[in-house]
């Protein structure tokens, strides 16, 4: 199978950036691609979501929260198993717990190219995603301290960009329906992929500075961030199956609980957690699991998806 | 021209502090402030201000010597030990003494 153009954008992004090119966006854009995604995404799930709401989704709401407060649990106790200090295990711990929206248009367009069909309703886990690992991974940071800000945190948590811009696509979509939003169209279908292009050619760019970190960080940290995408996504798969997703859904599912945030939960663990080291981080989620999971990973889940319902599961 | 001496603090720092500060000058009184953003490199590595989670602020306040003192002294108490921040007093003179 040939890779799909918008994997080697990321790679022609990589490359540039570790040959310490001149080539570099301007932050703006990367900032426009990145909101253009998120509706479009929220878009999407809401047009889709008004012709399908039902209870049994309240139901699968509640178990994927459930996926979000355990997939930091899982990882927290892995880096502690690798000694990492327990304020940093725990700030490692909430990024890999959230889910990154950049890694789920990836999945979104690669299952649209080989023509799989996936719950419509993903966009809505994503955003239940991105909340509990945060919080899990300050109290795991700290316990239930009084001098942390509940409230602004809150606000930072509940109001952040992506979750907002995702949430916003949604209610527009499930309001607007199929038929009046018909003029947006493009925005989740022939505009998407050119979008995504770019987007992933700027996250190359970013990914590659990260690496350059990584040394500094050694093995314990590489392979943290190469087993914990494996571990989420088996376990997000056999969640999915025990919820009995299709199987675009179930794959998609593997998929998020791979990802690692890089936007929301390193803004709000800097603030709440600042003794953590933001570096360890971001080297982790953007320098390895995001790279990973772009070109080896995405396929990989698809076909421990298949597997998984090849046995019946 | 009559010019009258008050104190410039600059605060250079994380852009993730950039809500804190406001919300921080704004209850210790400062008159006002300018922010723009910046990068460099000090002791924390080059900050490049590629992105989002690498931005820098440049926060600048000019106001009486005790209020620069007393900010720059919450500063250093709330934020110095975990976030990158370099903060600094200087003397400047200004035209319009009943602004600052």
């Amino acid at each position: 199978m040939g890779l799909d153009p918008v994997v080697l954008f990321f790679v022609f992004g990589l490359f540039a950036g570790l040959v310490k090119s001149e080539l570099k966006l301007p932050p703006a854009l990367y900032e426009t691609l990145s909101i253009i995604l998120l509706l479009a995404i929220g878009l999407h799930g809401g047009v889709e979501l008004a012709e399908q709401a039902s209870l049994q989704l309240l139901g699968q709401s509640g178990l994927v929260l459930g996926l979000g407060v355990l997939l930091p649990l899982v990882a927290f106790a892995l880096l502690r198993g690798l000694r990492f200090d327990r304020v940093n295990a725990a700030a490692v711990a909430a990024h890999y717990g959230s889910v990154s929206a950049g890694t789920f248009a990836v999945v979104v367009a690669f299952l649209l190219a080989k023509g799989i069909a996936f719950e419509s309703y993903m966009p809505l886990f994503v955003a239940i995603l991105e909340i509990p690992a945060i919080l899990v991974g300050i109290l795991l940071a700290k316990g239930i301290s009084r001098d942390t800000h509940w409230k602004e945190l809150g606000r930072e948590i509940f109001l952040g960009k992506s979750i907002m811009l995702l949430l916003g696509g949604l209610v527009i979509g499930a309001i607007a329906g199929k038929e009046a939003i018909k003029p947006l169209e493009p925005l989740y279908t022939s505009m998407f992929k050119p979008v995504l292009a770019f987007f992933l050619l700027e996250m190359g760019l970013i990914a590659s500075g990260q690496l350059a970190s990584l040394k500094r960080y050694g093995f314990k940290l590489a392979l943290f961030a190469l087993l914990m995408p494996l571990l989420g996504a088996l376990i997000g798969a056999l969640l999915a199956r025990a919820m009995g997703l299709s199987l675009g859904g179930t794959a998609m599912l593997a998929t998020l609980a791979a990802s690692a945030s890089y936007i929301a939960v390193p803004a709000a663990m800097r603030l709440a957690v600042p003794e953590a080291n933001p570096s360890l981080s971001l080297t982790a989620s953007l320098g390895i699991t995001f790279p990973f999971n772009i070109l080896v990973g995405i396929p990989l889940y698809l076909a421990l998806a298949e597997t998984l319902i090849a046995w019946g599961l | 021209m009559p010019a009258y001496t008050r104190t410039l603090l600059t605060v250079i720092c994380e852009a993730a502090l950039e809500k804190k500060l406001l919300a921080d000058l704004e209850a210790l009184g400062a008159p006002g402030w300018t922010l723009s953003d910046a990068r460099g490199r000090g002791s924390r590595g080059v900050r490049s201000a590629g992105w989002d989670t690498d931005g820098n602020i440049r926060l600048e306040v000019i106001c009486a010597r005790d209020l620069a003192e007393r900010l720059a002294e919450h500063l250093q108490d709330h934020y110095y030990t975990n976030y990158a921040m370099v903060c600094y007093l200087a003397e400047v003179e200004v035209l319009r003494p009943e602004k600052f």
